[in-house]
């Protein structure tokens, strides 16, 4: 995983953190019709979705979205404009839309971004026994939120 | 405006469910919505369906949203039909590139019914 310093040089990676909050309300205030909260504290819990979309180019790396079963039902759910109840297989493909949704907006806030950085297809995880190594030093910028009163974590691993 | 038969290109069911709703909310009557997971499906499907509009992603697997609308001047069906990205891929050059092979326009998501509206009924009413 490398890190293009044209990407770097136009916006610091201490502004990270708060591009990928912007990043993360839009998507939920536009497709899903909701507003994301700062999280209250920090919960020492074991979010077992996890949805990955991969960036390649200027910036490389791995951008995640982490929450639990009720917080990825609650996505498809309020993008499908169904009861929670009633939501079935299109769980896994709510989150992974919403991850990819979140990758986008956040390359797209970082001018040069979008032309010199392409996504992977999202990819969902469910369980939380498992590792993720990276190849290379890593730095890693993880925001936490709440959706609607549920932890939802979004990490960013990129070399440098 | 009469309603109209929609073609929804999407790897994700849950962004066509999505695309038909922003559709119907920004006041475009739908006669009938056809739905495929990637451009091949999609030329499937328009062998035997003709449609008035068609909304495609870009990034899918099996065959691309830019390589499906490059296939589309060779599909009776789909001559003269308007076609709309929608997509994550922001950059001038995806915007330019699929401006190049006959797409009329171009929306980001996420998006709102608004953008939806303001991108295509001005591309509708042109061609009634």
């Amino acid at each position: 995983m490398t890190t293009n310093a044209a990407a770097t040089a136009a916006v610091s990676p201490q502004e990270w953190p708060s591009l990928l909050e912007a990043a993360a309300r839009e998507v939920f205030e536009l497709m899903l019709g909701c507003q994301l909260k700062q999280a209250a504290e920090a919960r020492d819990e074991r979010l077992e979705f996890t949805s990955m979309v991969g960036l390649a180019g200027q910036l490389c790396g791995v951008l995640s979205v982490h929450c639990n079963s009720q917080g990825a039902t609650l996505m498809a759910s309020k993008m499908l404009n169904i009861a929670p109840d009633k939501v079935g297989p299109q769980r896994d493909d709510a989150l992974g839309e919403v991850c990819n949704m979140i990758a986008g907006n956040f390359k797209n806030k970082i001018p040069g971004l979008s032309e010199g950085c392409l996504l992977s297809p999202p990819t969902v995880i469910t369980g939380n026994d498992y590792s993720m190594h990276s190849l290379g030093g890593s730095r890693s910028v993880q925001v936490g939120m709440a959706f609607d009163t549920l932890p939802l974590v979004i990490s960013l691993e990129v070399n440098g | 405006m009469t309603s109209i038969r929609a073609l929804i290109v999407d790897d994700s069911s849950v962004m066509r469910k999505i695309v038909e709703r922003s559709l119907r909310q920004a006041g475009i009557e739908l006669a009938s919505v056809l739905e495929a997971g990637n451009g091949a499906e999609a030329l499937s499907a328009l062998e035997s369906n003709p449609v008035d509009l068609i909304l495609c992603d870009i990034n899918m697997p099996v065959m691309d949203g830019m390589e499906f609308v490059k296939k589309l001047p060779g599909v009776p069906n789909a001559k003269g039909v308007p076609v709309v990205m929608i997509t994550t891929e922001g950059s001038e050059s995806h915007v330019a590139e699929a401006l190049s092979h006959g797409a009329r326009g171009y929306i980001r998501k996420p998006f709102t019914s608004d953008q939806v509206r303001e991108q295509i009924l001005p591309i509708l009413a042109a061609r009634s």
